[in-house]
């Protein structure tokens, strides 16, 4: 469209539309220009890496090649059929379901009655906090590094103190009825200071003298926490859920140091399933096929959460 | 009881009497204790001399003839400061080019109008949705094509740009006052010099808590790097560690897995010592990185 058109018309008294929409998307766009040449940077990492990562899953998805060194071809959903139909794969989502649920419940517990005891601030409850958060804090290949020797058959720490209760000593990583139980020992362990934290804070907003109330009128400390301090931490259970199921998808370093997914896929969990697809099988179409399905999964469940959040906020 | 009570004397007066807060508590020291085991024994194996013996490995007694042997063991065999030099190139690279472009953007959400701001807010929010660990095969691609694989500019580039961070600056920007930035407008500050002198000297807080999430967060990074780095000599610590840790175990060497673990988190752990505070407080507003 060329601007210089409707000035050649000498009839036109007043501004065609077009232009006028035109215009003031030219001024608007003007007015603008300083804000994006500011978010011009983060826009072009991200533009790089979220959402051209997320486009070409979907193509990389589509495609697959015959041997590795093959052309790609389209092969349409047929990667999304072999990765439904694989049994390392449908294996790796139920165990990161076990791994979900069997690391959230008890580090969100645990979180909660951390922070319970921990809610006055004072010299011993700071030491309490930081020896609880301290896991945090170190990476998870080296939590397992150090799990490597707490597991260790015999001579391992685990075994050495508590393993002469035990009848029969277990293989803790090397059986597959309780590897992916002790994997989720270290994640317990490792996240359930992080999710104190956000209970801590969400216990300042519980009104003391409430407390000393009902207490007056009888009610015992599981009365207070069942009705007083539990309905007032209801958001922050949401969110805490909502970064325990997150963890429990993208951590899986730990998988890699002390299992590589077995004892025969014991173990596996979805990202390190698509890590061995992509580096160890060089199966790109594979591997975006599953990532494209962990993805519609995770985004699932964050506008679950979102709108159950929304829906609490608007009803309250 | 004594302890109990002096450690309860600041809980309401009604409820001072209480036993379940007590048990909860014990039971909470009881489990600090547990929790802290794992470095307790790091911290005694570094120390133990290997003529103690594989069988007495998982005592949780220190040595009587403590050395320092595992310690220089784990600095020859690993390539240690090799590993923390490209850690640290890693987190600080990331963090710099993070500050500038959260700063930026941060600056555009907190105090411009522009048209589709609302569009462009959720093509941010987005990030935090699509956790970007989960992209790490179509983004091992794209650095490949880039020509950056198994380089450290490879493993960085995914994280130069933060939601999180941008959304913590706007957040910081909004708080301040618009007067200080008319004053500064009617003396003919430019729009970087308004940010540089006025927004980010009173925003310090803000990217200190960022600072601290950013760089915890990639001094523990280890799938990505794992993928990214090929050659040796530019391994970060959390891959060097677990090459380290495949061949001490091995040799059954676990004094020297535990010292070379030691001196992975050792940094971190006496940075946390020190800005305990900050570092809580930094953490409790991370929620979604």
């Amino acid at each position: 469209m060329s601007l210089a058109e409707p000035t050649a018309l000498p009839v036109t008294t007043s501004v065609s539309p077009r232009l006028h929409i035109l215009k003031r998307f030219t001024t608007g766009f003007k007015a603008s220009l300083p804000a994006y040449l500011l978010l011009l940077p983060s826009l072009v990492f991200l533009a790089l890496f979220t959402y051209g990562a997320m486009g070409r899953v979907l193509i990389d998805a589509l495609y697959q090649r015959a041997t590795p060194k093959a052309p790609v071809r389209f092969v349409g959903l047929d990667n999304i059929g072999a990765v439904l139909a694989d049994s390392a794969f449908t294996g790796a989502v139920v165990n990161n379901l076990i791994y979900a649920v069997g690391t959230a419940i008890p580090s969100i517990a645990l979180a909660l009655l951390f922070a319970l005891a921990l809610s006055r601030t004072n010299a011993v409850t700071s030491v309490l906090r930081a020896a609880l958060f301290l896991p945090v804090l170190i990476p998870m290949v080296a939590a397992s590094a150090l799990f490597l020797f707490i597991f260790l058959p015999n001579v391992g720490l685990l075994d050495y103190y508590i393993g002469r209760l035990l009848p029969v000593l277990p293989n803790w990583l090397g059986d597959s009825d309780i590897a992916l139980y002790a994997i989720m020992i270290i994640t317990i362990w490792k996240n359930a200071g992080y999710y104190m934290l956000f209970f801590l804070a969400g216990l300042q907003a519980v009104p003391e003298d409430v407390m000393e109330a009902a207490h007056l009128d009888g009610a015992g400390p599981f009365q207070r926490l069942r009705h007083i301090i539990l309905p007032e931490l209801k958001p922050t259970f949401l969110f805490v859920t909502v970064i325990a199921t997150l963890n429990a998808v993208t951590q899986v370093d730990h998988v890699f140091v002390l299992t590589q997914g077995g004892p025969s896929n014991a173990t596996n969990l979805v990202l390190f399933y698509i890590y061995q697809q992509a580096v160890e099988h060089y199966d790109i179409g594979k591997a975006s096929a599953a990532t494209l399905l962990t993805l519609a999964a995770l985004m699932g469940l964050t506008a679950l959460s979102f709108r159950t959040m929304a829906n609490r906020e608007g009803g309250a | 009881m004594r302890l109990f009570d002096a450690l309860f004397k600041d809980a309401p007066l009604a409820t001072r009497g209480e036993i379940t807060p007590k048990l909860g508590f014990a039971l909470t020291v009881l489990l600090a204790i547990v929790w802290l085991i794992p470095f307790l024994w790091m911290g005694v194996a570094t120390l133990r001399p290997a003529s103690d013996g594989i069988n007495t490995m998982a005592e949780l007694m220190p040595s009587l003839k403590p050395t320092l042997d595992n310690i220089r063991d784990a600095w020859e065999i690993g390539d240690f400061p090799r590993y923390t030099l490209n850690t640290t190139i890693i987190c600080t690279g990331i963090l710099l080019v993070q500050f500038v472009t959260i700063t930026l953007a941060g600056f555009a959400f907190a105090r411009l109008a522009f048209a589709g701001k609302t569009l462009i807010f959720y093509l941010f929010l987005m990030q935090l949705m699509l956790v970007p660990v989960l992209l790490i095969v179509p983004n091992l691609s794209l650095v490949a094509q880039l020509g950056l694989y198994d380089t450290l500019a490879g493993v960085m580039m995914p994280f130069f740009a933060s939601a999180f961070g941008t959304f913590l600056m706007r957040q910081a920007f909004e708080a301040i006052p618009t007067e200080l930035e008319d004053a500064a407008l009617i003396d003919g500050a430019s729009l970087f010099q308004r940010i540089r002198h006025i927004y980010v000297p009173l925003s310090m807080p803000s990217f200190s808590a960022f600072a601290i999430i950013s760089v915890t967060s990639h001094w523990n990074d280890f799938l990505w790097p794992l993928m990214v780095i090929n050659s040796p000599d530019k391994r970060p610590l959390t891959v060097g560690l677990s090459v380290f840790t495949k061949t001490a175990e091995g040799t059954q060497a676990w004094g020297t897995i535990a010292a070379g673990t030691l001196m992975v988190i050792a940094p971190l752990l006496i940075t946390f010592l020190i800005f305990q505070k900050r570092f809580i407080s930094s953490f409790v507003t991370s929620g979604i990185k």
